[in-house]
C-alpha cells in the first residue's frame, strides 16, 4: 500500500464517530449602522488609507496625476491587449514598479480587507511587488464580516485571490510595528460613494 | 538532539533577569491585544464555539474530506503527494527539487518543514534555502530555531538584530532602529524573491470543497515567492482540511485576533490553480496525527490553527522561552502535541505547565490542553519515562499526604524552618527559591486555627 492509501485508512479507522456541522447563525453576528463607517476606522488603524471619490473618473484622473516618471500600472481600465501584455510580465520587469490602481470587488467592514481576485490582479505579483497599492471600491459593496464575505463570491472562481488589509507590515524585531515589510509600503481606498452618479 | 529538558534549559534562559522580565511583558502585551480584540466581537464565545464544532466535524470525517479534497486539486491542476512521515515529506521535496535541477528557493513560514526539519535535510544534499518571514530570517542567519511559531525571534532583542544584520547585510554598526533594520531586510530579501525558481510555503486552510489552499502573512513573503517561482510547493498536515470555503469565515475571523489581536493578517490568500507555465505542488502530511487521532485523550489538539495565543498567556511559556522546549512547536499547544512524535524525547514537556488553564480559555478552537497536559502525565508515568525528580518528589508527596499524622508533621516543621531558620530553605538546594524569594510563614495551620475557633 502506498503512503495515500495508508494514511487515508489510518484516518478511516482512528477517526472518531461523527459529529454534526454548526449552523452559522446569522442572527448572532455584530450588526453596523454604517460598515462605511467602521471600515474606515478598521483601516486607519492597520495603517491604510481611505479617501472618498465621487465617480470612476475620478480615479483616474487621480491615475493621471500620478509622477509618470515612476513605474505606475493601471489595472482597472485597461484594453485586452494591455492585459496580455501585463500577464506576461516577471518579477525582473516589475520590481521597479511604483504605483498600481486595481479593482477590489468587496470590502469587509470588520477588519478592512478586500477580495481581489486574479481577473482584477491581472498578473498575481501586481498588488504584492507595488511599491504603493491603490484599490477602488463601491461603497456599497462593504459587507460587515468574513461570513457576508464568503457569501458574496464563489473563491474558486479564479485560481487565486486575496482578502488584503491594509499595507504590509511586520513586528519581528522587538515587536515594533514597522509598515512596508516585503509588499506595498502604503494601500490607499479610492471609496466610490454610494451617492454619485 | 536534545541536550536540556526544559527545566534545565529554562534555568539557562531566566539567569539574565531583565531580558526574561522583558520576554514576560513583551508576550503580555500580545495577550492584551489579543483580548481587545476578542472584546470587540460581542459574539466571540460563538465563534469560538462554532470553530470547535468544524473541527469535530472535519476530524471525524477526516478520511472523507481529505479524499474530496484532493480530487478537487487533482482537477485544479495541482499535484497532489501524500507524506507517511517527516522523511519521506522531505524526500518529495528534494525529489521536486532536483527534478527541475533549480538552485534558488525561498520558504515563508511553514511549522510543518520546521517539525521535520527539511532546511537541515536540504543543506545535506546540496542545498540552501532563503526563509523569507522576517523573523525566521533572522534566527537563520543566527543558526538558532524560530522560538515561537508566529513570532519566530521574540527571544532577540533589537541590538541582537542589530549586531546579526551588521554581520551578514552590512547594515551599520549599533544602529538598533527596527525601521532600519526591517528596510535592509526587505532590500536584502527582495534580491531573492526576483531571483527564485523555487517557492515553498506553509498552508494554513485547505478547503475540501473546492480544491484550494489558503495562506495567511502580514509582510506578503509568501505571496512574493509563489508569484515569482515558476514551481510552487505548499506543505500541509492532514488536520488543516476545513469542509467548505465559508467555514473560513469563522477561522479568518479567529486566527489573527488570537495570534496578535488584528482584526484579521494583511494577506489571506486563496490558492485553487497554478497560474500559466507554473507548477503547483501540495504535499500532504500525516507524521502521527492519524495515531493522535485515534487517542480520544488527545485527538482534539489536532484543531489547533497555530495561533500561539496558548503561548503568549502562558506563565510557563513567557519565564522559560520557547527554546527551552527544545522542539519546532513550543508552549502549551506543543507540550501536548510533541509527546505523540516522541513520547521518551519529550517526557519533559507535559509537565512545564502549572495546569492553571489559561492556554485552554483563550483557544480559540476551545482544545482542553491544560486537561490534556494533566493526562500526558499520567501516560508518560505508566510508559516509564517520568523525569527522575519529579519522580521523587511524587513519592515522597504520596507518603505524606497519605499519613494524617505525618502531614500534620511535616507542616508545623515547615513553618517553623521559615519562621526560625529560613536560610535552610532560602538558598540554591530549593528549587522553588530560584528566581523567588520564599513567603513569610502563616503562625499556624488552617487546622490549628479551625480547632482554636470552631466553637
Amino acid at each position: 500500500m502506498n503512503s495515500r492509501d495508508r494514511i487515508l485508512q489510518a484516518a478511516a479507522e482512528n477517526q472518531p464517530a461523527q459529529r454534526d456541522l454548526p449552523v452559522i447563525d446569522f442572527e448572532r453576528l455584530i450588526r453596523y449602522d454604517e460598515p462605511a463607517v467602521v471600515f474606515e476606522q478598521v483601516l486607519t488603524k492597520i495603517g491604510g488609507q481611505l479617501i472618498r471619490v465621487k465617480s470612476l473618473e475620478e480615479v483616474k484622473r487621480r491615475f493621471a496625476g500620478e509622477d509618470q516618471e515612476k513605474f505606475c500600472i493601471d489595472a482597472i481600465d485597461c484594453t485586452e491587449e494591455d492585459r496580455l501584455k501585463m500577464k506576461a510580465w516577471k518579477a525582473t520587469d516589475l520590481a521597479l514598479l511604483h504605483t498600481l490602481y486595481i479593482r477590489g470587488s468587496f470590502g469587509v467592514a470588520e477588519n478592512s480587507a478586500v477580495w481581489v481576485d486574479e481577473l482584477a490582479m491581472v498578473n498575481r505579483l501586481l498588488p504584492f511587488i507595488c511599491e504603493h497599492l491603490f484599490v477602488v471600491l463601491e461603497e456599497k459593496e462593504i459587507v460587515p464580516t468574513m461570513h457576508h464575505a464568503y457569501q458574496k463570491t464563489d473563491v474558486s472562481r479564479t485560481g487565486f485571490g486575496s482578502f488584503i488589509a491594509g499595507p504590509s507590515k511586520t513586528a519581528d524585531i522587538e515587536q515594533s510595528l514597522v509598515i512596508g515589510a516585503h509588499g506595498p509600503r502604503s494601500l490607499t481606498i479610492y471609496l466610490i460613494e454610494n451617492d454619485s452618479i | 538532539m536534545k541536550v536540556q529538558d526544559h527545566a534545565q534549559a529554562a534555568a539557562q534562559f531566566i539567569k539574565d533577569e531583565e531580558r526574561t522580565d522583558w520576554h514576560d511583558e513583551t508576550l503580555w502585551f500580545v495577550r492584551k491585544k489579543r483580548d481587545l480584540a476578542a472584546h470587540g466581537i460581542p459574539e466571540w464565545e460563538q465563534l469560538r464555539e462554532w470553530a470547535s464544532q468544524i473541527k469535530d466535524h472535519t476530524l471525524s470525517n477526516l478520511s472523507h474530506y481529505l479524499e474530496s479534497f484532493e480530487q478537487k486539486a487533482i482537477a485544479n491542476g495541482i499535484r497532489v503527494h501524500w507524506a507517511a512521515d517527516g522523511e519521506e515529506h522531505n524526500r518529495i521535496v528534494h525529489q521536486i527539487i532536483a527534478d527541475h535541477d533549480l538552485k534558488r528557493i525561498v520558504k515563508s513560514k511553514s511549522m510543518l518543514t520546521e517539525e521535520c526539519h527539511l532546511n537541515e535535510y536540504l543543506i545535506q544534499k546540496g542545498i540552501s534555502v532563503v526563509d523569507t518571514d522576517l523573523g525566521e530570517r533572522i534566527v537563520q542567519l543566527r543558526k538558532e530555531a524560530p522560538s515561537h511559531i508566529v513570532l519566530p525571534a521574540i527571544h532577540l532583542k533589537k541590538q541582537d538584530v542589530s549586531d546579526t544584520f551588521h554581520d551578514f547585510l552590512d547594515t551599520e554598526k549599533g544602529n538598533n532602529d527596527p525601521q532600519y533594520l526591517t528596510e535592509a531586510a526587505r532590500q536584502h530579501l527582495r534580491d531573492y524573491f526576483i531571483a527564485s525558481e523555487l517557492a515553498i510555503t506553509g498552508v494554513n486552510f485547505a478547503i475540501a470543497e473546492t480544491g484550494g489552499f489558503v495562506v495567511c502573512t502580514n509582510e506578503g513573503n509568501a505571496d512574493m515567492g509563489a508569484h515569482k517561482a515558476d514551481v510552487h510547493i505548499a506543505c500541509m498536515g492532514i488536520e488543516k482540511i476545513i469542509p467548505k470555503a465559508e467555514h473560513l469565515g469563522v477561522f479568518l475571523r479567529l486566527l489573527a485576533r488570537s495570534a496578535t489581536g488584528q482584526p484579521v493578517t494583511t494577506y489571506s490568500s486563496h490558492f485553487h490553480r497554478p497560474r500559466e507555465g507554473q507548477e503547483m505542488h501540495l504535499v500532504i502530511v500525516d507524521n502521527g496525527r492519524t495515531r493522535q487521532l485515534g487517542r480520544a485523550d488527545f485527538r482534539n489538539s489536532l484543531k489547533c490553527i497555530r495561533c500561539a495565543a496558548c503561548f503568549n498567556t502562558c506563565p510557563v511559556y513567557r519565564r522559560s522561552g520557547g527554546h527551552s522546549y527544545h522542539t519546532a512547536v513550543a508552549g502549551p499547544i506543543g507540550s501536548i502535541l510533541n509527546p505523540n512524535l516522541d513520547m521518551k524525547a519529550n517526557a519533559d514537556l507535559p509537565f512545564a505547565s502549572t495546569l492553571c488553564g489559561s492556554c485552554s480559555n483563550v483557544c480559540p478552537v476551545k482544545i482542553d490542553i491544560h486537561e490534556q497536559l494533566y493526562k500526558w502525565r499520567q501516560v508518560i508515568v505508566q510508559a516509564g519515562y517520568a523525569p527522575v525528580s519529579k519522580k521523587l518528589g511524587m513519592e515522597g508527596m504520596a507518603a505524606v499526604l497519605s499519613s494524617p499524622a505525618l502531614y500534620h508533621f511535616s507542616g508545623k516543621m515547615g513553618r517553623t524552618t521559615l519562621k526560625y531558620a529560613p536560610f535552610l530553605v532560602n538558598n540554591g538546594f530549593n528549587p522553588w527559591y530560584k528566581q523567588r524569594d520564599m513567603p513569610a510563614p502563616p503562625a499556624e495551620s488552617f487546622g490549628e486555627w479551625y480547632q482554636k475557633n470552631r466553637s
